[in-house]
C-alpha cells in the first residue's frame, strides 16, 4: 500500500526584545544564573505580570508579515503543570483568542508549482527556565537557572498541509527567513531561538481520514527536521504493515543515532487545566493600531525578490539568493543606489564578496569592503579603467587595506592601457618572439590564439584592455 | 483616654501639637499587644524593634514639620501583605520560613508617609476563610468575647483594631475578609472598587477577586487609609488609571436627599433577629437624615456563593502552584522530585486549602471546565448586571454584613458549607467587582457587634464614606469599646 505523510509544525520563535515578557529584566543570556531576574520572573508570591509592549509589536509584524488576521482582543492563559523550571507553577500563554489567526504561506519546491500553507494562529507566551545538573558547581544535585524564565517567545502553529519532508523544511525556512528578516528573532537554532516541534501521521493514499499522530521534539535544525520527519514516517508505516497501530504520543528526537523514541503517552499527557490569567487584562488591538503596523512593515523577501526580478532584470536564482537575509539584500541594493549595473553588482555579492566572507568567517553586516566601494570598483571596470582581471586584484587589496579602488589603482599602477600603439608594440615582439606559433595559427590552428593573448597580457602585466588585445591580435595575425 | 485607644486622626492631633510623639504611642501600644495578646492572638510577627526605630524616626520628621496624617502612626498589616526582611507567612505553614525580598505597594505608600509597622497579623491560612480558625498560627479570639471568632479571613486585623492593639490596619478581602471581621469585631472595613488598591506584593488567593482595604475605628480613619493606598501602580495590570479623590473631604455634607436601595434578596427568613433589629434601626437614622429608601432586587444573590466557590477556587489552585517547595517555602525530605512536590503541600498546606485547590482544580479541569469555570463567569457577568441595573435607581445600598453575630470558635469549622455561608451577603460585592463598607449598627442581645454594609457604585467610595460618616455622628455604636 501506498501511504501519505501528513505534518503539521509548532515553531518557537524566541523574540529579541531587551527584557522580557512580563517584567523589566534583561534577556541577555550567559550571564551568572539566576542573576537576569525579579520577583515576577521568580514566580514569587505577589509578584504580578505586566505586559512587554515590544512583544505585542512584534506578534503583530510577524502576524501580519504570515498574512493572519490581528485578534481585535485577545486573551493570556495560564497553562498549569508542575515543573522544577516553571517558577509560577504555570506558564502564561494564550489559549482562545490567540493574538494571531488564519494566515498562510506559500512554498516552492525545485520544479513544483507554489503551494500553500496554512497557519493557524500565532500566539505570545513566556520561556521557562532552565534546569542544571551535576557538574556545574551543584554536586550531585540539580539547579534551576530562571535567567531564561520569562523570555518571550511566540509559538506559530501551521495547519496538517505538509505532506512531506521536503514540504517541511521549505515552510521552516520561509518562516525562518521573515522572523530574522522582520529583525524579531535571531533565527539561532543551535541555541534554540527558532525552535520545532513536528506532528506527523501517515494515511493511505486516498484516504480521507487522517492517521493517528505522534508529536517529535527536539528538532533543533533543518537538517534534523527531514531526518526526524523521514524517520518518523517510516517508523509508522512499518508500524502499521506488521499490523500494529500508531499511538498518539509525544517522541523525542535524537540526533546522534537520527531515531525518534517514545517520551510520552497520551495517558500521560498533562491536563493543562487552561483558563484567563485574571493577572492580565484582555489585549485589545485596534484596526488603527493594525494599520500603522502594517505601514511599519519592512518589504518582505517575497516581495523583494519580485521587485529585483522585474525591476531589475536580475533572474529568479540570483534574486532567490540575493533575498536569503535582508543583510544581503541590503548590501545589493545599496551597491545598485551606486552603480547602476545590477547583473554587475549581483555577480560580484554572489562571487567575490560571498566567497570572501565564507573564506573568512566574516558576516554580510561586517563586510570590510562596503556596498558603495564595490560600486566604485564595478564603476571602473564598466568605464574602462581596469580590467576584470585586475579588478579582482584590487578587490583582495581593498578587503586587505580598506582602501579605495581607485587609490589602490592609482598607486600600484593598474589603470588599463587601451593605448593602440602601445598594444601593437608588445604584440609584435610576442609574435616576433614566437614565430613557430605564428605559422601554427596561420595554418588554421586557430586554438593558439588564446595563448598569444595570454602572453600579451602578462607582458602588459595585465593591464592591457583584453577586448583592444583581442582586436589588434586578429587584424595583426590575419594581416 | 487610653493611647492604644485612640483613632488615626485623634493621635495625629497629638502628635501634631507635640503632646505625644510616637515613640510613646509606639510604646503604649507594644505595651498593649504584650498584655492582651495571651487573650486575642492577633498577632503572628511582632516587630517591636523595628517599631521602636520606626517610630524614632516619624519623631523627627514631625519635628521638622514633614509630618503626613500617617506619620508616626503605629499601624499592622495583615500577613498576606509583602514586608522585605520581615517574616510573611499568609497563616501558612508553607510560608513559616519565608522573608520576601520586597514589599507589597500598599504597605510602602503607608510606610514612606512615616507609618510604623507594629507586625503582621494573624488570618486565615492563604484568606481562605471567614473565622481565622485556619491559620497554622493558632485561632484568634473575638475582644468582645473570646469564646467566639473574630471572623476572617481578616480576623486578626479586626481584632487588633477591636482589643487595641494597633491604631489601624490593613486587610483583603475576596469575599467579605475585611467586612464580615470588621462587623464582628465593631470597627469599619472598607473593600475598595476592584482596581483602586494595588495588589502588588501581596499574596494571591484569587486574583480578580482580592482588594486590599483598611480596617479602621471610625469612618474619618477609613477614609485617610484608603487615600493613602489608593491609587494606579504600573506593576499591576489590574489597578485602575483614575484618579484618588480627596476621600477626607468628601465625608461632610450629609444624606439629604440619598437614594439608598435594600434588595430585597438581603433581608431573608434565616436572618439573626438582632442582625434584623439593627437594620431596621439604622435604616430609621437614615431616613430621619433625610435619606429616601427605595425597595430593589439583585435577582442572581442565590447563585452568588455558588460562583463564588467555583471562581475563586479555580484562580486559588493555580495561585497556589508555585508553592513547590523549589524556591522558598517548606520543603519536605524526599527522594525524587514528585515526591518532594507532593509531600511538600500535603505538609505546607491546611485542610481548608487543600479542599480549596483539589474544587479549583476539577472546576478547570478537561471536562468539567465548560460545565463549572466557563458557566460561574457568565453567572459572574449576570450579578454584576444585576448591580449595574440596580444602581441606575439608587445612590448606594444597604444590607447586613453577615446573618449573624460572631459565632462560636468551633462551631463551623467542620461544616464548610455552614461557613461559607456566613458569607452570603459579602460575596456579591466582590464578584460584581464594586465597593461596600462594614461599619457599626448595634449590638445583639449578647453584647456582640452588629455590623451594617453600604454598597457603593465601583469607584463610589465618596459616597458610601460621606454616608457612613453621617450615620456615625448620628449613633454612637463606634465609640463603645470592648473590655478586656
Amino acid at each position: 500500500m501506498k501511504y501519505q505523510p501528513v505534518i503539521g509544525l509548532e515553531v518557537h520563535v524566541q523574540l529579541l526584545t531587551d527584557t522580557k515578557i512580563f517584567c523589566g529584566c534583561s534577556t541577555t543570556f550567559g550571564s551568572e544564573p539566576n542573576s537576569q531576574t525579579c520577583p515576577v520572573c521568580l514566580g514569587l508570591p505577589g509578584a504580578l505580570p505586566v505586559l512587554n509592549g515590544t512583544v505585542v509589536e512584534y506578534a503583530i509584524k510577524a502576524g501580519l508579515s504570515t498574512n493572519c488576521t490581528i485578534t481585535p482582543r485577545s486573551i493570556f492563559a495560564r497553562k498549569n503543570y508542575f515543573y522544577p523550571d516553571l517558577p509560577k507553577g504555570y506558564q502564561i500563554s494564550q489559549f482562545e483568542d490567540p493574538i494571531c489567526q488564519n494566515g498562510w504561506l506559500d512554498i516552492t519546491l525545485a520544479g513544483q508549482e507554489p503551494k500553500r500553507i496554512g497557519i493557524t494562529r500565532i500566539h505570545m507566551e513566556e520561556d521557562a527556565g532552565k534546569l542544571v545538573h551535576g557538574d556545574s558547581g551543584m554536586g550531585d544535585g540539580s539547579g534551576v537557572d530562571l535567567n531564561r524564565a520569562c523570555t518571550p517567545l511566540l509559538e506559530v502553529v501551521s495547519e496538517p498541509d505538509l505532506r512531506s519532508s521536503d514540504e517541511a523544511v521549505a515552510y521552516l525556512k520561509q518562516l525562518h527567513q521573515i522572523v530574522t528578516w522582520l529583525g524579531i528573532c535571531d533565527g539561532n537554532m543551535e541555541e534554540g531561538s527558532f525552535r520545532c516541534d513536528a506532528n506527523v501521521s501517515v494515511m493511505p493514499v486516498g484516504s480521507k481520514t487522517l492517521g493517528t499522530r505522534a508529536e517529535i521534539k527536539n528538532v533543533n535544525s533543518f537538517k534534523f527536521v527531514k531526518q526526524a520527519i523521514e524517520y518518523e514516517i517510516l517508523r509508522q508505516i512499518d508500524l502499521i504493515e506488521d499490523g500494529g497501530t500508531v499511538v498518539q504520543e509525544t517522541r523525542l528526537f535524537d540526533p546522534n543515532s537520527g531515531k525518534t523514541r517514545s517520551m510520552r503517552s497520551k495517558e500521560e499527557a498533562h491536563d493543562y487545566r487552561y483558563f484567563p490569567d485574571p493577572d492580565l487584562v484582555p489585549l485589545v488591538i485596534s484596526d488603527q493600531w493594525v494599520e500603522r503596523s502594517r505601514s511599519e512593515l519592512p518589504e518582505l523577501p517575497g516581495q523583494r525578490q519580485q521587485r529585483f526580478m522585474t525591476d531589475l532584470g536580475l533572474l529568479p536564482y540570483d534574486a532567490e539568493v540575493l533575498t536569503a537575509s535582508r543583510a544581503l539584500s541590503d548590501y545589493f541594493e545599496a551597491g545598485v543606489a551606486v552603480h547602476d549595473n545590477a547583473k554587475a553588482v549581483a555577480n560580484w555579492v554572489m562571487g567575490e564578496i560571498t566567497r570572501a566572507l565564507n573564506d573568512s568567517g566574516t558576516s554580510i553586516d561586517a563586510c570590510p569592503v562596503p556596498p558603495e566601494r564595490l560600486a566604485e570598483l564595478l564603476k571602473l571596470i564598466d568605464n574602462g579603467t581596469i580590467s576584470g582581471k585586475i579588478a579582482k586584484t584590487v578587490f583582495d587589496e581593498m578587503w586587505k587595506s580598506g582602501k579605495a579602488p581607485l587609490t589602490i589603482v592609482e598607486e600600484q599602477g593598474l589603470v588599463q592601457v587601451s593605448d593602440s600603439g602601445a598594444i601593437e608594440g608588445i604584440i609584435d615582439e610576442i609574435l616576433a618572439a614566437n614565430a613557430g606559433q605564428v605559422e601554427e595559427y596561420r595554418s588554421g590552428k586557430e586554438k593558439v590564439f588564446g595563448f598569444f593573448v595570454g602572453q600579451v597580457m602578462k607582458a602588459s602585466k595585465g593591464k592591457a584592455n583584453p577586448a583592444l588585445v583581442n582586436e589588434l591580435l586578429v587584424s595583426r595575425l590575419k594581416g | 483616654m487610653n493611647i492604644f485607644d485612640m483613632t488615626i486622626h485623634e493621635l495625629h492631633g497629638a502628635l501634631k501639637g507635640k503632646q505625644l510623639s510616637s515613640l510613646e504611642a509606639t510604646t503604649a501600644l507594644l505595651k498593649r499587644i504584650e498584655s492582651v495578646e495571651p487573650q486575642i492572638g492577633s498577632f503572628i510577627t511582632v516587630t517591636a524593634e523595628q517599631a521602636l526605630a520606626a517610630a524614632r524616626s516619624a519623631d523627627q520628621r514631625i519635628a521638622r514639620g514633614e509630618g503626613t496624617p500617617l506619620t508616626g502612626i503605629p499601624l499592622a498589616l495583615k500577613d498576606i501583605f509583602l514586608t522585605e526582611g520581615v517574616r510573611t507567612t499568609c497563616g501558612s505553614r508553607i510560608l513559616s520560613n519565608f522573608i520576601p525580598p520586597y514589599s507589597a505597594a500598599s504597605w510602602e505608600k503607608l510606610r514612606d508617609q512615616g507609618a510604623v509597622l507594629l507586625g503582621k497579623l494573624n488570618q486565615d491560612e492563604f484568606a481562605m476563610g471567614s473565622s481565622n480558625e485556619s491559620s497554622a498560627y493558632g485561632i484568634t479570639r473575638n475582644p468582645w468575647d473570646t469564646s467566639r471568632i473574630p471572623g476572617g479571613s481578616s480576623g486578626g486585623s479586626a481584632a487588633a483594631v477591636a482589643a487595641g492593639q494597633a491604631i489601624a490596619t490593613l486587610g483583603t478581602d475576596t469575599g467579605g475578609s475585611i467586612r464580615q471581621p470588621a462587623s464582628h469585631c465593631g470597627c469599619v472595613g472598607l473593600k475598595p472598587t476592584y482596581g483602586r488598591v494595588s495588589r502588588y506584593g501581596v499574596i494571591a488567593y484569587a486574583s480578580s477577586l482580592d482588594q486590599v482595604g483598611p480596617l479602621t475605628r471610625d469612618v474619618a480613619d477609613c477614609a485617610l487609609m484608603l487615600e493613602a493606598v489608593a491609587g494606579y501602580d504600573p506593576k499591576d495590570s489590574t489597578s485602575v488609571d483614575t484618579p484618588v479623590p480627596d476621600y477626607s473631604a468628601a465625608l461632610t455634607g450629609g444624606v439629604k436627599g440619598l437614594r439608598i436601595g435594600l434588595p430585597k434578596e438581603y433581608f431573608i427568613d434565616g436572618l439573626d433577629p438582632d442582625v434584623q433589629k439593627a437594620m431596621t434601626a439604622a435604616i430609621d437614622t437614615f431616613r430621619r437624615l433625610g435619606a429616601e429608601f427605595v425597595d430593589i432586587s439583585l435577582p442572581h444573590t442565590d447563585y452568588a456563593v455558588a460562583t463564588y466557590y467555583l471562581i475563586a477556587t479555580a484562580e486559588a489552585s493555580s495561585n497556589l502552584a508555585r508553592y513547590d517547595g523549589v524556591r522558598f517555602g517548606h520543603r519536605a525530605q524526599a527522594d525524587n522530585l514528585l515526591d518532594m512536590y507532593t509531600k511538600s503541600r500535603s505538609e505546607g498546606f491546611g485542610t481548608e486549602v487543600k479542599r480549596r485547590i483539589m474544587l479549583g482544580t476539577y472546576a478547570l479541569s478537561s471536562g468539567y471546565y465548560d460545565a463549572y469555570y466557563v458557566k460561574a463567569q457568565k453567572v459572574r457577568t449576570l450579578i454584576m448586571n444585576d448591580f449595574i441595573s440596580a444602581f441606575t435607581g439608587v445612590d448606594v445600598m444597604l444590607t447586613p454584613v453577615a446573618p449573624t453575630p460572631a459565632f462560636k470558635i468551633g462551631e463551623k469549622i467542620n461544616d464548610p458549607l455552614q461557613m461559607y455561608l456566613s458569607d452570603i451577603f459579602t460575596i456579591p460585592v466582590n464578584l460584581a467587582g464594586t465597593c461596600a463598607m462594614s461599619l457599626p449598627a448595634g449590638f445583639s442581645a449578647e453584647g456582640l457587634p452588629i455590623g451594617l454594609q453600604l454598597i457603593g457604585k465601583p469607584f463610589g467610595e465618596e459616597t458610601i464614606l460621606r454616608a457612613g460618616y453621617a450615620f456615625e455622628q448620628a449613633t454612637e455604636w463606634h465609640t463603645r469599646k470592648a473590655t478586656l
